[in-house]
């Protein structure tokens, strides 16, 4: 590719773009920012803020004269490069591999021992309980979309189904989180099962508009079967966890002990939190350590197989409508988990915790981070979930900051943060012998 | 062992099979010549189920496999290496290579992964690159391997010489004969290069417009006047 000669900057197409840019961004900026309703004295009156006005079309325009200038001279590389050239299989595959070697463990061991740091106060904890829910849907999410290939935009109704089952086991029928966390996954994964079945003989944009539709479908029905879900007043009181059977709280029945008198601590609001954190850090780990593994085995080949080419894993006898399904409903599974987790640490859920934006930022993590690639599930989640929490101070601007986000990495890495796939099975170092034990760990 | 009697197939309304018989016996080299568009593909596909046949049978060690999905189709012994090699450009070649494995029994693993590494020396050395990254013959080779390391009885192989230089094509024919005498796998071969599918074939088909139009022996398509003005002076120059 370095053979072919350079093409000429086109200008007059980056300026005319720049120029549509500018007046597109003209035209919806008017209303949002150029004019404002005001309450005056005498009633309300219009209020024009030009100069905001001209410096947004500004920016708009000049952003785009950019990223239309940095594409021109790009030009000569393909878009749609599945990351197969030469270089970037070689080079960047084994600098991403060593990134993965020693930057798991050490986000690992940064994770364990986060809460014990100086700098852990309850707002850093609670943040990093955030993201790590992210984290977790983000790599069930991955299941679905970055092994077996399906785009589902409606991951929140799992999410959502998770965390109803809970509310409602342990509010109607009294079960502990522990007991109700299988069973809130099971429902996941039979939703999951139940929506795959028609839906997962379509392809592409077919499955992506039906499974948005099965989201809002889901969030409806919570707001509108009163009797059951309680509409869209939501449940409250469900019951915050307990470490194994002792309550964090500061006072308990007479003769029963709880988690501070038990160790003999001093009570402390705290260790509620760190339990919850390290509640979602299990959680999320388990999901991880389960896609690690199942992408050894013949199923989890199979998604990825399908991802790749349906025709050609039909042909070596991979049944897809099966094969679609467990991914799917696994996929839902750990969306349940996951629900279920946000339903006792809230305390309370309503169908507003489930519209379609959660399944959107979900997606983006899985998507910005590299579809398939569970580190950059991790950095895309830190980056857009603890991005934006950080940015609150900006109040209005933060999804503004979201977006900004997400185009720059768009630009930056077109494929996502971390986009190479890690081979399930490596011959030995030798390369003329394949290992033996490995390829039989393969097959087991 | 297979038999195709007056097999029928539609793309919507387009129809590309127009009642095929062919018959393929245990242990031969069977080739399916024709120009371009003629059908050919469309029968390999038809007999493993993707599309299904709207009419006609196919039979398959003397059990009608023409109404089983494809999955099925495969598990009964036919693999299939399809046109365009369809190999997973994502994966390595070992990856690939498992995947094709996965119908078969596990502990045939190694020796079949050894055999496949025989006839194909090169899987071996490039078994840890992407399958994307290989070149046009190496991908041939890889999509004829993966295929048998499901333990076909009979391997269904669509243009496997296309695009590739005289001294690939020449070593992959080699080795779908070595497949077909030390292997005993059964073989039907569709080639647009008909010089060498015809001279590796013991029978032939000629395929025109979706239907059959001349079948023989391999030399006797080879000497048949029709046949060398059609596919043969005219194409003899690839
Ligand atoms: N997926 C498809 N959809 C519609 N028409 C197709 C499809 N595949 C093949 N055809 C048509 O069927 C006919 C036979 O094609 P094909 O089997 O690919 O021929 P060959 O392999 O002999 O070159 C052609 O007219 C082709 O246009
Ligand atoms: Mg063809």
């Amino acid at each position: 590719m370095q053979n072919t000669p350079q093409r000429a900057v086109n200008w007059s197409r980056i300026v005319k773009e720049s120029l549509v840019a500018g007046l597109i961004a003209l035209v919806l900026f008017f209303e949002l920012v150029g004019v404002r309703v005001v309450d005056n004295p005498g009633g309300l009156g219009l209020r024009s803020r030009w100069l905001w006005l001209l410096i947004a079309v500004v920016a708009t325009a000049v952003g785009r004269l950019l990223l239309a200038w940095r594409r021109e001279i790009l030009n000569n590389r393909p878009v749609a490069d599945l990351g197969l050239t030469a270089s970037d299989s070689g080079k960047s595959d084994s600098r991403i591999q060593i990134f993965t070697r020693y930057v798991a463990p050490l986000l690992i061991a940064f994770a364990l021992t986060l809460p014990m740091m100086p700098f852990a106060n309850r707002y850093i904890v609670d943040i990093a309980t955030l993201v790590l829910t992210y984290v977790m849907l983000g790599w069930g999410l991955n299941i679905v979309v970055g092994l077996a290939g399906l785009l589902d935009l409606g991951y929140v109704a799992f999410y959502a189904v998770g965390a109803y089952s809970y509310a409602l086991l342990s509010t109607q029928l009294g079960w502990s989180f522990w007991v109700s966390l299988p069973l809130a996954g099971l429902l996941a994964a039979s939703f999951g099962i139940l929506l795959g079945f028609p839906v997962l003989r379509l392809r592409g944009d077919y499955l992506a508009i039906v499974t948005l539709g099965f989201g809002e479908i889901v969030r409806i029905i919570l707001l509108n079967w009163y009797t059951f879900t309680n509409g869209p007043d939501g449940i409250s009181g469900i019951p915050r966890p307990s470490f194994f059977g002792l309550p964090f709280k500061r006072h308990v029945p007479e003769g029963t002990d709880s988690f501070s008198s038990f160790f003999g601590l001093d009570y402390s609001s705290m260790h509620r939190i760190i339990f919850l954190y390290y509640l979602i850090l299990l959680l999320a780990l388990l999901t991880n350590f389960f896609t690690l593994r199942i992408r050894r085995l013949p199923i989890g080949r199979a998604w990825e197989a399908l991802r790749e080419d349906e025709i050609a894993s039909r042909s070596l006898g991979i049944n897809p409508t099966n094969t679609k399904l467990s991914g799917f409903a696994i996929g839902a599974m750990f969306a349940g988990f996951a629900g279920s987790f946000f339903a006792t640490r809230q305390g309370f859920v309503s169908p507003e915790s489930f519209t379609f934006i959660e399944s959107a930022v979900i997606l983006s993590i899985v998507v910005l981070g590299g579809m398939g690639s569970q580190i950059g599930v991790v950095l895309a989640a830190v980056l857009l979930i603890g991005g934006t929490e950080m940015f609150r101070s900006l109040a209005d601007f933060r999804m503004l900051a979201f977006g900004a986000l997400m185009v720059a990495i768009m630009v930056w890495k077109p494929r996502g943060l971390l986009s190479n796939r890690e081979p399930t099975v490596r011959l030995a170092d030798h390369p003329e012998e394949p290992s033996p034990d490995l390829v039989a760990e393969q097959k087991s | 062992m297979l038999k195709v009697v007056g097999v029928q197939t539609y793309y919507g309304k387009i129809h590309a099979l127009r009642g095929v018989d062919l018959q393929v016996n245990e242990g031969e080299i069977v080739s399916l010549i024709g120009a371009n568009g003629a059908g050919k593909s469309t029968l390999l596909m038809t007999i493993c189920g993707n599309p299904r046949a709207a009419g006609g049978s196919i039979h398959f060690l003397g059990q009608d496999i023409s109404r089983l999905t494809t999955d099925r189709i495969v598990r009964q012994g036919i693999a299939q290496s399809p046109e365009g090699r369809r190999i997973f450009p994502r994966m390595t070649v070992l990856e690939n290579l498992m995947m094709g494995a996965l119908t078969s029994e596990p502990s045939y693993f190694d020796n079949d992964l050894e055999r496949v590494t025989d006839l194909f020396p090169i899987l071996k050395e490039r078994a840890s690159q992407k399958g994307g990254t290989l070149s046009g013959g190496e991908q041939q080779m890889l999509a004829i391997g993966r295929a048998l390391m499901g333990r076909p009885k009979m391997l269904l192989l669509d243009e496997p010489s296309l695009g590739l230089a005289p001294l690939v094509v020449k070593q992959i024919f080699q080795v779908i004969e070595q497949i077909n005498k030390e292997d005993g796998v059964t073989i039907l071969l569709v080639e647009q290069n008909a010089f060498h599918a015809l001279r590796l074939a013991s029978r032939g088909y000629v395929m025109v417009n979706g239907r059959i139009t001349l079948s023989g022996g391999g030399e006797e398509l080879l000497n048949n006047p029709e046949v060398r003005s059609a596919y043969l002076e005219g194409g003899a120059k690839v």
